[in-house]
Formats: C-alpha cells, structure tokens, sequence
C-alpha cells in the first residue's frame, strides 16, 4: 500500500501499463510536450517518445476516429479528452462507430480503446465545461463506462479499462484530482461492471459515484459520529454495465435509499438507479427512493451560484433526513436545552 | 384537490391533536373560516383556511394526533385532481418524486449489458395478493374502496404474516404504513384479527407484568425518579397526578395496585419530555435565602390602599400583590446580574448566549398542566403593569388561549407556591434559561430584631440554577441583590 493522489494512481498505471505492453499508447491534446492539461501524462512523452505518447491537433473527431482504428488493428489506445465537454465532438466515432463496430461487423474486431476524461464542475470553468454527461455514454449499449471516487479504484479500473477489448470510457473529475488515498502495490484490475459496499451499514442505503460517491462516505461518516446513524455506502464505480445486484441487495436490508449524482436529476444516471431498485427491491422498500442531483440550470460561472447548483453535503444529510423521518427512524432528539426560543 | 396539513404552530410542537373540526366534508369553505382546533403542546389554537373551496374529506378525526406536515383535511379547490384516496396515496412530499405515472415496462431485464436485473421478482406475480390484504376487502371491514397506503415492505411483511392492516395507523407521510408501525406485531408473530381494536400496543403489553409482590422493574411502577421529580416540578403539585412518565397501557389489569389508565395530554407529554431532559441534563444546585418581608407587606398594604382610594385599583384592575413586586425585584436584580440572564449553548457549541432583554415566565398551574406565560422586558415595566399583564396571562393559561408569542421567549421563571402555604420548595429549570426562582408562603415569624423577638413577616426563596453557566457565588449574589430589594421595597418601585 502506499498513499497517493488520484492523479499520481492515474499517472503511474499509465507508465505501468505502458511498460507492460507495448501496445499501449496515448494520444490527446496538449499530453506530451505541454504534459497534459492536468499533468496526468507528465514524463511520459521524455520516457516513452513521440510514437507512444501523440500530441494531436484540436480536432476530437479526428483522433477519436484514429484511435478506433488503431484499436480495431491491435494496438491498445488511450485517448485523453481534455474533459469530457469536449468529447461531444467525437460522439459520432464513439458512439456510431466505437460502440457498435463489435456487434454490427460479427465480432471480427473488438475496440480495445480507452476515452480518458474528467467530467464535473466546481472549478468556475462555466456553462460549457462543467458537465456531467457520462449518461451519454451510459446509454449506449456496446460501451462501458467506469467511474472510480478514490485513487485506488482510479488504478484498479485504469488497468482493467486498458487490458478490456471493449471501448470504455473512463470517467475522472476535476474535484478528485488531488484527493489521497491508500493505493495498493500490485496491478490486480477491478472487475468492470462491480459496485463495491465501501461502508456497511443497516439505516439506509446511500448510492453514487465518482465525486458524489466521496461525498456520501464523507456524509456516513460524519451522521455516523453526529447522530449515531449506521449508513451503507454504495459506490457503483461502473455505470455500463450497472451493479444491479449490489444495489439491489444493500438495499433490500436498509429498506431505505437515496441516489446521489452529479449530473441533471431529470432522465440522469439516478433515476436508472432508482429505477433498479424499484424493479429489485420493491417490496423491501419502506419510503420511496430519493434523489440528489445538480439544479436543473446550466452550470452558472459566478462561485455562489455555481456552489448552490452543486449538490452538497447539506443537501444530502437532508435528503437523509427526510427519507429516515418516512420510515419513522427517530434519532435522538436534540435537547431543548440551550436553543433559545425565538 | 388541496392537501391541507398540520401546522406548525408553536417552537416546540412536534405534533398536534384534532379537537374540533369545525368544517365537515361538504362544506364550503372560504379564505378565513376557521377550519380546526388543534390542540398543540402549548394551547388549544383555531386554524383558519388560507384557501377557499369543498372540504373534501377528513383525513384525521377528532382526538387523534398528526405530525407536522402531515396531511389532515382534502380541500377541492375546483382544479380537479386524483380523488381523495388517491390523493393521499400519492403524498410524498417531496416535489421531486412527483413524476408523472408511465406504464412499467417489466423489461429492463432484456437489456443484453445487464445480467444481475433477473434478480428482479416479476412485480406482476405478487400485485394481487397484496391489493387484496391491503385493501382489507377480503376481511370486509367495511372501507372498501379506501385503499390503505403502506410501503411495499410492509406490504410483503402483511402477506407472509397474515397481517390485517386495516387498524394499523400509519405514521409515515401521508398516514403511510411503514414497517416501524408493524414491527410489533410481525415480531411477536401475531396475526391480528380484525377485531384485535389498536393493533400495534397489542403484542407489545403482555397480559399480566406483575410478579407476585412486584416491587421493582414493573413496566408500570413508578420509579423513585419519577416520584421524586414529580414534587419538584414547578406548579406540580397544583395538578392532579397522572402516573407520570410510566407507559399508562403497560399498567393496564394491574389489580395489585387497582390501576386504570388515564389518557395523558398533549400538554403533560410535554411536560413530561421537557422536565425529564431538563433534570437529567442539567446539573442544578439550589441556593435558598430568607428575607425580612415586613417592608415588602407594608408597601403593598400602602400602595393597595392608595390605589384603591385614587380609584385605580377598580372596575377589575387587581390589585398589587406579593408576586408582582417579586417579577419587577426579579426582573431588576436580573438587570444588575445579566450572567444570570443567559442560555447554555449546548455541549459542541463555543459560546453561551446571554439575554439583554429580561423576559421572566411565571408558572401557572393550568387545569390542564403547568404553563409558563412570559412578560416580556419585565425590567421595563411598572409594578401595576406586570400585576395586570400577569393576570391576563393567567386567565388566558385557564381557557388555553395562550399564542406561542406569550409562552415562548422566556429569558428567567418564577413558580410560586407561597399561596398554597409552601414554606419553600425546588423548582427544576426551564430551558433554555438558567435559572428559576421557587416562592415560598410569606409568613409572620418570631425574628430577632437587635435583642428582642418580633413577629415580622419572612419569605424564604430558592433559585435553582444550571452550573454549566452560573456558579455558586454568582448565584448567591444575585440572591443578595434580590433580597435587598425584597427588604428595602422602595427600590422595587423607583
């Protein structure tokens, strides 16, 4: 084990799986001599060269569609898209063409490409470059998506993503970057299409991903030390293929379930969840499930307003709250003592 | 269709209990007429229609509680919407669960990418076994057609246990059943009949508690807490004696001590929980002191006798007496000792709040419960002000008329007892003050006065305060102020 950055787990596993197979290679805007835009490539291009890491021009079609190609011939793309906003560009390669060469063609060749790339806002990048649209890829079948929260699943997924022979976008975020954790030593990959259980518990069952799946750990946590609550944290880690499973049996003994995204409540990766959990556990529920999500606006520039769009930790301790008090959970009540009546 | 919900009608009220509803369904309502009594923690308060249509239905009837927020009364306003027992079924407040209703498609399962989603019971294969046990047709209790709303779990756990949720009161949003309201009867495995009256206390009380010669550990004994607290409580004595605290179902068929439940109010809950959270949390000390009252008794002789003659003491004005020269000497030595006047602010907090205004309740043994009606900037107002404003506020504790603004906001409590002849007592705080201040009776009793024994009038007091705030000298201080005053009158009222 050692501790690191989500960024420096991305940035080894990289080298590491660089190492291994010369098949890999990396291609992207401004990766190699500029060494990425969040310096997840930094070294590479002095270590690996020019063939192995590709500046490109500014032209995602472009070498997205280069990629798929390469990966259709037997090589081991991974492309960087600065953040996901701009892969919308390429959704034609990746969706068109990407995702259904495997099916459409018999399986005479598979797509073995990675599309690395952080979504999410928070950063007073705007309207534009503030996004969650993983649901975009999420949606289209022949594609997986992953979606690690912590540095160990970064690299966990990142080996996995790379060794898959299928495209798979691979989803970072600009707020987890330079978060910390223990990282194991060897190269065992994640299972793609597993959800993990990071915080057992029997009150509530507490799901999301990527930087809302940080948030509710951090959440359990803190109602675990305030209020004596026992939440389980579910972290889907895979959006395509979705943990069902996992989701469905936490879920079955919490009798209780909020879903957290950062993307748009309405048609986002939540309702899917919530979804499956009606489809599963129907008759386990006790209270309906409950969503948290980003406000329905375009990510506004100004900090206050870009802050109050976000969901936050407020935000779900109440939506905690809420659906605890529906299923007649009565914590402690707070002493009358020292409130001054108003 | 308007769901018309509990208010909120008091800082402390968590719920409320339907007294009269003044509407029926069918009536028409207009912005303004008063639709319900609710009788909260604090009083019995009317509660007006903010909009106008046909009382629908009734959702709560007379007698029972509801949550706040929780839906009482459907209101038609004419825009049509679900009928009544749909309404309710689709209460879930929170407006970001209101999705329009779409066919299910039962084919998520179809999806190539999604192996685990066969897990998924078919939902088709169960629907008909519950509508038939939720419903209560199949028993024929008679509300056919009122579709009982509970969880899907509780549904299920109905099924497996031959549960009949037709008594079974909901307690959650929207008269919900959920699983906490069967947790009693699926555990003891009883499968409760339809005739088996509030299903939940049921299994839960076995028949008979008392061993042979029950001494202790009877879910019904009155505990030596709970005796010893009664005492104390400011105005308890006033009050005829509910078992407090003891669960009263679990006393029931208790022939050893020939016990019978009585309903406990609205207002003894409160009392209850409040008093109970202040013993146990605070640690009090008391500290008592006597004054020399003969001045005092007096100068209200005087003041009563000259009011009266410059007839100001007439026509229904009270006149002067004992406790509203005590508020005003209370409310002045508070004014010369503001670390009295403060709140604790709680164990995570790092600071304690401290009160400029002088706000001081006076316990009043309501017919119904101990209230403690607050005069605001007591420190501000004249004796015959305070005498008047605190007989108001006395009558209105009698009729339960009491606004939450006349009984909340109270910085310092005064509970005298001197009329029943106390010669002293302790009282237990009222959060979030911190200190309260218990009145004995004025009495005539030998003192000495230089070298002779003289009959003069003492009155012995003792402040109960809350140490995490005030400390020991503090407290004696603040009684020397007050005592001063008590003995030099003319202070109280310059």
């Amino acid at each position: 084990m050692t501790i690191m950055t989500y960024r420096q787990a991305l940035h080894d596993t990289l080298r590491a799986e660089m190492l291994r197979d010369d098949s890999v290679f990396l291609l992207g805007e401004e990766i190699g001599v500029f060494e990425g835009s969040y310096k997840i490539t930094a070294g590479l291009l002095k270590e690996f060269g020019e063939k192995r890491v590709r500046d490109t021009p500014i032209a995602e079609e472009g070498f997205a569609g280069a990629a798929i190609g390469a990966a259709m011939l037997g090589l081991r793309p991974v492309v960087e898209m600065m953040t996901i906003n701009f892969s919308m560009l390429a959704l034609d390669q990746i969706i068109n063409h990407a995702a259904k060469i495997y099916g459409m063609f018999g399986g005479q060749a598979s797509v073995p490409l990675v599309i690395r790339t952080p979504g999410g806002g928070g950063q007073q990048l705007g309207a534009t470059h503030s996004q969650n649209i993983e649901l975009f890829y999420a949606f289209v079948p022949g594609m997986k998506v992953v979606a690690p929260s912590n540095p160990a699943d970064a690299k966990a997924l990142l080996i996995a993503a790379i060794r898959d022979n299928d495209p798979v976008l691979f989803l970072e975020n600009l707020a987890l970057y330079n978060t910390k954790g223990e990282v194991p030593d060897d190269d065992t990959p994640a299972e793609i299409g597993r959800a993990a259980v990071t915080r057992p518990g029997k009150d509530l069952t507490l799901i999301g991903y990527s930087r809302m799946a940080h948030v509710a750990a951090e959440v359990a946590a803190s109602l675990a030390e305030s209020d004596g609550l026992d939440i389980e944290v579910v972290d889907l880690r895979s959006l395509r293929p979705l943990d069902r499973e996992t989701i469905i049996a936490s879920v079955r003994k919490t009798h209780a379930a909020v879903v957290l995204e950062d993307d748009w409540l309405t048609y986002g990766i939540g309702a899917e969840v919530a979804a499956s959990i009606s489809d599963g556990a129907f008759d386990y529920l006790d209270a309906p499930v409950r969503r948290v999500a980003m406000a329905e606006v375009p990510m506004p520039y100004s900090k206050p307003l870009e802050t109050a769009a976000l969901p936050s930790r407020d935000d779900v301790i109440t939506a905690i709250r809420q659906t605890l008090a529906a299923v007649g959970h009565r914590t402690a009540e707070p002493l009358a003592l020292g409130v001054p009546q108003t | 269709m308007i769901e018309i919900k509990m208010p909120r009608l008091s800082d402390t009220m968590e719920e409320g209990a339907i007294s009269t509803w003044h509407k029926q369904p069918g009536d028409t309502v207009t912005v303004g007429d008063v639709l319900v009594e609710i009788e909260t923690d604090k009083a019995v308060m009317e509660y007006e229609a903010y909009q106008a249509g046909t009382l629908a239905e009734i959702l709560v009837p007379e007698g029972q509680n509801a949550d706040i927020g929780a839906p009482i009364a459907l209101l038609d306003d004419g825009t049509g919407g679900p009928a009544p027992a749909a309404a309710v079924a689709s209460a879930p407040s929170d407006s970001s669960e209101r999705l329009q209703p779409t066919p299910v498609a039962p084919a998520v399962s179809a999806s190539p990418a999604t192996p685990p989603a066969a897990s998924a019971p078919g939902p088709a294969a169960f629907s008909p076994v519950a509508n038939g046990t939720a419903n209560g047709t199949a028993n024929g209790t008679g509300n056919a057609g009122a579709r009982r709303v509970a969880s899907p779990l509780v549904r299920k756990l109905a099924r497996e246990n031959h549960l009949d949720l037709s008594h079974v009161a909901g307690s959650g949003p929207g008269g919900r059943i959920i699983r906490a309201d069967i947790s009693g009867l699926v555990a003891a495995g009883h499968p409760a009949t339809t005739q088996s009256g509030p299903a939940q206390s049921a299994p839960v009380v076995p028949p008979t508690t008392a061993a042979p010669g029950d001494v202790t550990g009877a879910p019904g004994a009155l505990t030596p807490a709970a005796a010893s607290a009664a005492p104390a409580a400011p105005g308890a004595s006033a009050v005829p004696a509910a078992t407090p605290g003891a669960p009263v179902a679990a006393a029931e068929a208790d022939d050893v001590r020939g016990t019978h439940g009585v309903p406990i109010s609205q207002v003894r809950r409160v009392i209850a929980r409040r008093l109970s959270a202040s013993a146990s949390e605070i640690p009090h000390f008391y500290v008592t002191a006597v004054a020399d009252a003969q001045a005092l008794m007096d100068l209200r002789a005087t003041l009563n006798a000259q009011l009266t003659e410059a007839g100001r003491a007439a026509a229904g004005r009270a006149k002067i007496s004992v406790n509203d020269l005590l508020i005003r000497a209370c409310a002045l030595a508070l004014r010369e000792h503001q670390d009295v006047n403060v709140s604790y602010g709680g164990d995570t907090s790092s600071i304690m709040l401290v009160h400029d205004r002088i706000n001081v309740g006076v316990a009043v043994a309501a017919e119904s419960g101990l209230i403690v009606p607050v005069i605001r900037d007591a420190d501000t107002k004249t004796v015959t002000q305070l005498g008047a404003e605190a007989k108001q506020l006395v009558a209105l504790a009698a009729e339960r008329k009491l606004t939450p603004a006349q009984t909340s906001g109270g910085t310092f409590t005064i509970s005298n007892l001197g009329m029943y002849g106390v010669e002293h007592f302790t009282a237990i705080i009222n959060p979030p003050e911190s200190a309260i201040l218990a009145v004995g009776a004025t009495t005539r009793e030998p003192t000495v006065v230089g070298d002779t024994l003289e009959p003069r009038y003492r009155l012995r007091y003792t402040l109960s305060v809350d140490h995490r705030v005030i400390d020991g000298a503090l407290a004696a201080k603040f009684l020397q102020t007050l005592t001063s005053l008590i003995e030099h009158p003319w202070m109280i009222i310059a």
